[in-house]
């Protein structure tokens, strides 16, 4: 045989399937190749949420504002906890806005393995699609939200409220990121786990609203004791909300380390995440 | 230089049989908390051998399989209900991992374990012709160049804007095989989806499957419909619990195929040496009965075509007493397809008196007469003037095997108790009203 007709055999082949996969073979390609069907995904979910649906999309709306309200009557007016000086309406309208970017990426790709059992046990194609996805269409609900929040700001503003809008603003992309690798992150190990384990379902169902109350969502961060401060430092989604108030309202605690912490338990969920994950997806037709 | 598009090597798959884990972290924190001290698993049936953390049974789905495809192949995979195919189609379409072995594949590869996966019910037709394509590994632009072509084929076209909830059943599934039909892979796997459809439908998806074939992809076919595997398929792989059983040319492997399908009722020979203690009565004894094509022996593969011999051999206990040996067909839905008896032999009837001793009868069944599928035979000896003197249900059994000769493009069932050639005419009579 010459030397040229020889052709190593192992290159020509375009996909070599074998029981384990490396531990950080995360096949980023073949994501990329498939964003098409990502953003066909959110479309889906998009779409079907509000099909048959008297108000239809107003219901993005109307979620954050009667949660806002009942926080506002109930820990504002009833249990009169402090807001930092803020309009309380818009103290708890801005804490719950975020929030439920976090708290809905975590328990929607939470589900991933077990809402898509049908579809995953069928055929291929890139597991990790599904979860971004999520990410994807929980994003342009926050957007909505978001701009909903910031009209209410104006309105509050023009009536004359005094805040202080400042430079952290330009901090909420980064904000909104470490909020989608955390819920990304905590998500699809949860996932992985729920293809054996049922029960963590629950315990996120419910984990997440106890969650809620362990950031600064309701009260301020200052009207902790100085003592247990650190239980609620230790949250990584503590400094988020924090710094997201401060930047649009100007009150509240803005501290780097802190939000460089979040940043980094996000990297160290993200890794641990999509290596479990990446576990799981072989063969969770098998234990599902 | 050859082509192979996959390449097989010693592929395994082990499932746990019985519960996977024991579904509960408590239980499985329960289970770990035992072994850590030392104890026995307390999730163990009392006798059960302790395997580290394996509770339950492991079953080989597959074991060892190793095969080539070459480029432009339509591949058959054939087997019983869970001899592993959908085992292998699984892992080839990348939904499980294997536990060992590897495959290796070049090419686009494309499959269709079922049709409409992922459809949501609440999006119209054309927004799940696009979702379905994505996921079905197509990109957005390849879909908007075949969706014309899509709905053409699917008939649905008036219902695009609908949502798919509204459609029939039929109609769901026309669309879902249309969007699966133009995804133009390189390798092409399909699972049992012509179960689906009326049959003209299911004629258009073999045709369309076929057609890909002929485009010199690779397509790999798993299917209990025969015909279909046999019409679609130049080479086929058989598997039998896990394992690779056989290999080779279509029609060689579908015929070995069906007929270790038959074999389980077949008997093709009955012998009964001593006379004593053979079955009958004060009149009659059996000696032999059996079944062969006519030039061969019994075991042998009998198809359609195949003209058979029934042999049947009697000791005749009382002289002067005229017997009929006299055969009843049933089809395997039990129904009497036909009798037939030794009623107008002359050589036997010249005997005004027959002797005591030995007899044969032998019926010769003709080529072309009964339908495919496995038939019994009930044996009655009758005395002449008599009623039934000796009975014996199902005395013998053989199965006939459809070898798709003489087919033309019907790849259903042939219906009937028999399948009888007979001779036709069919004239042109001129174009017009006359």
């Amino acid at each position: 045989m010459t030397s040229q007709n020889f052709i190593d055999p192992d290159d020509s082949w375009t996909k070599i399937i074998r029981p384990k996969r490396g531990l950080l073979d995360l096949r980023l390609r073949e994501l990329w190749r498939a964003r098409d069907l990502i953003m066909l995904f959110v479309r889906r979910d998009f779409i079907s949420v509000y099909k048959q649906t008297i108000l239809g999309p107003l219901w993005y709306l109307i979620q954050p504002l009667l949660t806002t309200i009942v926080f506002t009557v109930i820990f504002g007016n009833i249990a009169k906890l402090p807001t930092d000086g803020l309009p309380p309406f818009l103290f708890y309208m801005s804490g719950t806005v975020i929030w439920s970017y976090f708290a809905s990426c975590l328990t929607k790709t939470s589900d991933t393995f077990i809402s898509n059992a049908g579809l995953f046990g069928k055929v291929y194609f890139p597991r990790l699609a599904a979860p971004v996805s999520i990410l994807i269409s929980n994003l342009i609900t926050f957007a909505i939200q978001f701009a909903f929040f910031l009209i209410f700001t104006g309105y509050f503003a023009l009536r004359g409220t005094v805040l202080h809008p400042n430079g952290w603003i330009l901090l909420t992309p980064a904000l909104v990121l470490v909020m989608a690798g955390l819920g990304l992150g905590l998500g699809i190990i949860v996932s992985s786990l729920t293809t054996k384990y049922r029960d963590l379902r629950f315990l996120v169902q419910f984990g997440v609203q106890l969650l809620m109350y362990a950031t600064p969502v309701i009260y301020p961060i200052s009207a902790i004791p100085q003592r247990f401060q650190w239980i609620i430092l230790a949250n990584p989604m503590t400094p988020i909300v924090e710094v997201f108030r401060y930047g649009f309202l100007g009150a509240g605690e803005v501290n780097l380390p802190a939000l460089a912490y979040s940043f980094g338990f996000m990297l160290v969920v993200i890794f641990i995440g999509i290596v479990i994950f990446n576990r799981v997806e072989t063969t969770f037709m098998d234990t599902v | 230089m050859s082509n192979t598009v996959i390449s097989v090597e010693n592929l395994s798959k082990a499932y746990r049989l019985g519960q996977i884990s024991t579904g509960t972290l408590s239980y499985d924190l329960k289970v770990w908390w035992a072994r850590v001290r030392g104890k026995p698993n307390p999730a163990l049936k009392i006798g059960q051998a302790d395997h580290s953390n394996l509770v339950g049974e492991t079953i080989w789905a597959l074991k060892d399989v190793s095969f080539t495809v070459e480029q432009g192949e339509a591949l058959g995979i054939i087997g019983r209900n869970g001899a592993g195919k959908s085992t292998l189609l699984k892992i080839l379409s990348e939904v499980t991992a294997p536990t060992g072995g590897e495959v290796k594949i070049k090419g686009r590869i494309a499959s269709l374990l079922e049709v409409g996966t992922g459809f949501h019910p609440d999006l119209t037709g054309r927004e799940n012709t696009y979702l379905n394509g994505a996921i079905l590994g197509m990109t957005k632009t390849e879909t908007s160049r075949k969706f014309d072509e899509i709905v053409d084929f699917s008939g649905v076209e008036e219902f695009i804007d609908t949502p798919v909830k509204r459609y029939s059943s039929g109609m769901y599934v026309r669309l879902a095989f249309a969007v699966a039909a133009h995804l133009d892979p390189e390798i092409l796997i399909v699972d049992e989806v012509l179960a689906v459809g009326d049959a003209q439908f299911q004629k258009k998806c073999l045709g369309k499957m076929g057609n890909v074939a002929k485009e010199g992809r690779t397509v790999l076919f798993v299917s209990h419909n025969m015909i279909a595997v046999q019409s679609l398929c130049h080479r086929a792989i058989w598997l039998d619990s896990g394992q690779l059983s056989e290999q080779g040319s279509v029609s060689q492997i579908v015929t070995a195929y069906l007929r270790s399908g038959l074999s389980e009722d077949d008997i093709n020979v009955r012998v009964w040496p001593d006379i004593a203690s053979a079955p009958g009565n004060e009149t009659v004894r059996l000696h032999r009965i059996s079944v062969q094509p006519e030039d061969g022996k019994p075991g042998d593969m009998i198809s359609i075509q195949t003209p058979v011999r029934i042999e049947v051999e009697y000791w005749n206990l009382l002289p002067a007493v005229h017997l009929h040996a006299t055969l009843q067909f049933y089809d395997d839905q039990g129904i009497l397809a036909f009798t037939t008896g030794a009623w107008d032999d002359l050589d036997h009837g010249l005997l005004l008196q027959p002797p005591v001793g030995l007899f044969r009868s032998v019926c010769h069944i003709p080529g072309s007469l009964l339908n495919n599928g496995f038939y019994r035979v009930d044996l009655v000896l009758i005395r002449i003037n008599s009623t039934g003197t000796y009975l014996m249900k199902d005395a013998i059994g053989f199965g006939i095997i459809d070898n798709i000769e003489g087919r033309l493009a019907w790849f259903d069932i042939v219906p009937g108790v028999i399948r009888p050639l007979l001779p036709w005419e069919t004239k042109y009579l001129g174009d017009g009203d006359s």
